[in-house]
């Protein structure tokens, strides 16, 4: 159980948004929505441990969550604006520090996204829906409960967000979380929404 | 264990298929080696008592040449916020770039010294003591070198910062390095000055790595 307790963030002089509250269950979703600029990234940083709050808490299973953020990070997996991929590796290499550290198998992740064909090809030559796809496969093959998508439906095809989709709910089925921000809808089914407002 | 190692043999796969980036720390050195003798003469004795103070001064300025890309491309791609986030504890992160930056770097440069002692004409009763200098001078410059990759990783001009930064700090490495090759060269006991290297080299072998953690986490936020 992941739960925040009025999540404040400034960045430079200004501040990003404050007073965020929410709780999120095994098995959860929550949608943050709002306009450019109102800090959903920031907010998927924070809870992935990787920026400081400046006010609130952040709890997991009722003790703070970011008192050893290395632990912490290992109950995270996070999908950035970036997608993290080296260009000179094949996409099978790309993904084996993720398999190594979770000891789960490549392929399947590759499968699931629809990546199988594309195993042996140098992460360069994939397109910008393709790369996202095989962040994606990193996601999937982490075993992380938490999981934080910054717009995970950026360049992908309507085949994919229905793979997406599919992946959402298989680990969601299996008790995990997800925390996702985005622009457009997501096959996401009774998934809670936070509105960010540009404070 | 298991993150150390993955990581290793991430950054070490990484260096095969940059094959260009990875050769060119050690071309640097043979090049910069080879000006000498045009610059300062080819006379026997002049450059055989420099040849400890050149092959130096140029292994410290290539195992540089490639710092700034160390967290610097892990940085602009994002794949540093995936490292921090992977359950390894930053200095188990640090410690394997150091480790895979010196088998990268520092032993094809410390192999390398060898011929081109020979080259510069060194008294050969000097060569044990260069290389004894060099195996823990060349660990020095990568941990020096990784702390302060870390520290100016995100900053505008990295590239230029970080020889600022850390050039200053292996000064010490320098000064003892030579001067084991001197004191062989010229019959003394080299054994001090050795000494002194291994002492700077326990000493960094926890603080860099823990200063480079401490570092990537600030440049992540």
């Amino acid at each position: 159980m992941l739960r925040a307790e009025s999540l404040t963030a400034i960045r430079g002089e200004r501040l990003v948004f404050q007073d965020v509250n929410f709780a999120l269950r095994e098995g959860g979703a929550l949608i943050l929505s709002g306009r450019n600029g109102s800090g959903k990234s920031t907010l998927l940083r924070v809870l992935a441990g990787l920026v400081r709050p400046d006010a609130g808490r952040l709890m997991w299973n009722d003790s703070d969550a970011l008192a050893d953020r290395t632990e912490h990070g290992s109950r995270v997996a996070l999908l950035g604006h970036q997608d993290a991929l080296k260009p000179g590796l094949t996409s099978t290499e790309n993904l084996a520090f993720a398999a190594r550290l979770s000891g789960r198998p490549i392929g399947a992740a590759l499968a699931d996204l629809d990546l199988s064909v594309l195993a042996d090809l140098p992460a360069r030559m994939l397109s910008a829906g393709q790369k996202r796809r095989l962040a994606l496969a990193r996601i999937s093959l982490s075993g992380a409960p938490l999981w934080l998508l910054d717009e995970p439906t950026l360049g992908l095809d309507d085949p994919a967000v229905d793979r997406l989709g599919s992946l959402l709910a298989r680990h969601r089925h299996g008790g995990g979380m997800i925390v996702t921000a985005t622009h457009l809808t997501l096959p996401l089914p009774d998934a809670e929404t936070l509105r960010l407002s540009a404070a | 264990m298991t993150g150390f190692h993955a990581i290793l043999s991430r950054e070490l796969r990484l260096s095969v298929r940059h094959g260009a980036d990875t050769l060119a720390a050690l071309l640097f050195f043979l090049l910069i080696v080879s000006l000498f003798p045009f610059a300062i003469g080819p006379a026997p004795e002049t450059l055989g008592r420099m040849a400890p103070g050149i092959i130096w001064v140029s292994a410290l300025l290539s195992a540089f040449l490639s710092l700034d890309r160390l967290f610097g491309a892990d940085f602009e791609d994002g794949s540093l916020d995936q490292l921090l986030l992977s359950g390894v504890p930053g200095i188990g992160i640090a410690a394997a770039k150091t480790l895979a930056h010196w088998i990268v770097t520092g032993v094809p440069l410390l192999l390398a010294a060898v011929p081109l002692a020979v080259m510069l004409r060194m008294p050969m009763e000097a060569m044990p003591a260069l290389l004894a200098g060099l195996l823990p001078g060349s660990a020095l410059l990568s941990l020096f070198g990784t702390a302060g990759a870390a520290i100016v990783v995100g900053a505008r001009r990295a590239g230029m910062l970080l020889p600022l930064l850390v050039l200053p700090l292996v000064t010490p490495v320098l000064i003892f390095g030579v001067a084991a090759a001197d004191a062989a060269a010229t019959g003394q006991s080299p054994r001090p000055h050795l000494l002194l290297l291994a002492a700077l080299l326990a000493a960094a072998l926890p603080l860099c790595p823990l200063a480079a953690s401490v570092a990537l986490r600030g440049a992540s936020e």
